[in-house]
């Protein structure tokens, strides 16, 4: 389906950046709303199987995102994302940091940066991530590994029931 | 979390003179007397930068007779990797799923 589009991830350790860039099938409005609104952002924005729940999302400048990645074990990681510089259809950035659930941030957290551009119905998004903190990667990733193992065990369960009857 | 560090393993090698120690650990073990020599630095300023690598456990101590020698851990250079890839692993999947999504608005859109 995407077999044609780009996707570029490159890490540059020591500055602490990385760099993403993603081509998308569909034009730029559809793209910036994707990426901006709240309805749509919660239905892609946490990888399967977890999965993403906005309590809040007020997009303009000095305005807050702040939701939950969910673990298949129904484990919640809070995240707060600070929307800084806005600039429609073309880029914004803001301020991602991990939370608790009343919304105390764990900081320091990682600037990103969201470009937008659209060429003959292809729009391409470059994100550039600057100090991303290998802690906190890791306790994300670990939770994931745990929450993932636990839904593969679900299901084991499952399938021995299932195959009982 | 169960595999905690002091240090970030990024902070441990944003610095300059940190990498180079590492480039030079990589090609053989030093004790820090040695280092302090190669980098013109004081003793206690190497010291410092090895506390920094040692506690990501970029470093490795070993002592032989009197001397400790550091050495590269090639092994934690390759976690980093490993989470990495895993980082990129999640953003693959996230696109993906915009993919479908979009494509189902285009077609609403229609």
């Amino acid at each position: 389906m995407n077999n044609d589009l780009l996707f570029d991830f490159t890490v540059d350790k020591a500055a602490q950046k990385i760099f993403i860039t993603r081509e998308f099938n569909a034009g730029l409005s559809l793209v910036w709303d994707a990426f901006t609104k709240q309805e749509i952002v919660d239905q892609w924005s946490a990888p399967a199987p977890m999965r993403c729940q906005t309590k809040y999302m007020d997009f303009k400048v000095g305005g807050r995102r702040f939701y939950a990645m969910i673990l298949p074990d129904g484990q919640e990681r809070w995240i707060v994302q600070d929307y800084t510089s806005i600039t429609p259809k073309t880029n914004f950035k803001l301020y991602n940091a991990f939370a608790d659930k009343d919304e105390n941030r764990e900081l320091p957290g990682s600037e990103w940066d969201h470009n937008f551009s659209e060429q003959n119905g292809i729009t391409k998004v470059n994100i550039t991530i600057f100090n991303e903190s290998l802690e906190r990667m890791q306790s994300l990733s670990e939770g994931f590994r745990i929450g993932y193992t636990v839904m593969l065990t679900n299901l084991d369960e499952l399938l021995a029931t299932l195959s009982q009857k | 979390m169960n595999i905690k560090m002091k240090q970030d393993i990024f902070q441990a090698i944003a610095d300059p003179t940190r990498r180079a120690i590492l480039t030079l650990l990589t090609i053989q073990a030093l004790t820090p007397n040695v280092m302090a020599e190669k980098f013109d630095m004081t003793r206690q300023a190497v010291s410092k930068h090895i506390k920094v690598l040692q506690e990501c456990e970029l470093v490795k101590p070993e002592q032989s007779g009197r001397e400790i020698y550091y050495h590269f851990n090639a092994k934690k250079m390759q976690e980093l990797d490993h989470w990495l890839a895993q980082f990129r692993q999640n953003w693959e999947t996230q696109f993906n799923q915009l993919d479908k999504i979009l494509s189902t608005m285009k077609e609403q859109k229609k």
